[in-house]
């Protein structure tokens, strides 16, 4: 039998296949972006009239210079403050036009009336930490976060995580303007109120 | 019969090359698109602490960055081992923050102003009382809109 060479490989569509990777990594990479705790700080205004506010809509979280944390003067581990966060939120003391229907909290009376009247006020001094004093606004914000999620789930079956993400996705199909309402529902029934006061020196 | 006439020299014939152009294309598309282009040079130690309860910085166009942290060690010498404000490249002290803020403003598009975004690039083992003065500063300038860059992570994961 004749020995024959082996014929050349067309690679005519190496060019196609190519590309197929190309535009294949082009889709599934996604370049890295930023994220963090966006947070809005309060404006300087010396005319702001202050509002009296009762002391126990008040939960003071104080971080104070070796990183321990003190809420309402009590010692606390980082990971219960998640909870104590919530539980004073969601307290729901108030009565008449104070009473808040949803909170589902024990009703203590030494605790807040309603979310809306409850301020949590973190302090810090001027030599804490800062990873500590962003786990610790880490935790606040998922306090309010957690309750935003029970009720998203109670009103409207959703997960509201994913609402948020969905509305910061310009790419997200679905009724936007719906979505606005429902977050905006959700955040006036828990909205956030965490006041950050100037560090002052504790000794 | 001559159709099938032996070719002289049977040896294995070249591999093509012609699909090596596509292949260094495509690496070369690839890597221009997943690369970051870096805007600072970090002078600073800049690890960030981790947080999980975050929200993306999207449209770079509306976010400015100011990073502190303690110097990098061959920067020691000459600015200390305190934690510093850097901007732009360049060391920087607090008082510097108003100013660099209206230049950033300066030079975006208008209708953006009031949609900018400052993120805080502050490595974890910064005190806080350099947080507060930047804080302070960007009140004044009324740069209300903050955001403490973060690592995603469980924030206990801060605390080790």
């Amino acid at each position: 039998m004749a020995k024959r060479s082996a014929p050349e490989v067309n690679a005519g569509s190496m060019a196609d296949i190519a590309f197929l990777l190309l535009i294949f990594f082009l889709v599934t990479t996604t370049i890295e972006t930023d994220s963090g705790i966006t947070r809005r700080l309060p404006p300087i205004d010396p005319d702001v009239p202050q509002v009296d506010m009762r002391k126990r809509n008040i939960l003071i979280v104080l971080v104070n210079k070796d990183d321990q944390l003190l809420v309402n003067d009590d010692p606390l581990e980082l990971k219960n403050l998640r909870q104590t966060a919530m539980d004073f939120i969601d307290n729901g003391s108030g009565t008449g036009e104070d009473a808040c229907d949803y909170c589902q909290g024990l009703g203590d009376p030494t605790s807040s009336e309603n979310p809306q009247k409850a301020v949590i006020s973190l302090q810090n001094d001027r030599l804490t930490s800062y990873k500590m004093y962003i786990a610790v606004q880490n935790e606040l914000v998922a306090a309010y976060n957690d309750l935003r999620e029970r009720e998203a789930q109670r009103l409207f079956g959703l997960r509201y995580r994913e609402m948020e993400k969905n509305f910061a996705d310009q790419t997200w199909r679905g009724d936007r303007d719906k979505l606005k309402e429902q977050l905006d529902v959700l955040r006036a029934m828990y909205p956030q109120v965490l006041s950050e006061a100037e560090p002052r020196r504790r000794e | 019969m001559s159709k099938f006439k032996k070719k002289s020299g049977g040896g294995t014939p070249g591999i093509s090359t012609a699909s090596l152009p596509d292949i260094v294309f495509m690496l070369l598309f690839f890597f221009m698109v997943i690369t970051v282009m870096r805007q600072n040079t970090p002078l600073i130690e800049n690890e960030l602490p981790y947080a999980d309860e975050v929200e993306k910085l999207e449209k770079k166009d509306r976010v400015m960055y100011i990073y502190a942290g303690k110097p990098l060690p061959r920067y020691q010498e000459q600015y200390g081992t305190e934690g510093r404000i850097q901007l732009n490249d360049k060391f920087a002290e607090v008082s510097d923050v108003q100013a660099f803020i209206e230049a950033e403003r300066a030079s975006r598009r208008e209708e953006l102003i009031p949609f900018l975004t400052t993120s805080l690039k502050v490595d974890g083992e910064t005190n806080m009382g350099l947080v507060s003065d930047i804080k302070q500063e960007l009140r004044k300038v009324n740069a209300l809109r903050v955001n403490y860059t973060t690592r995603e992570g469980d924030a206990a994961a801060n605390l080790q």
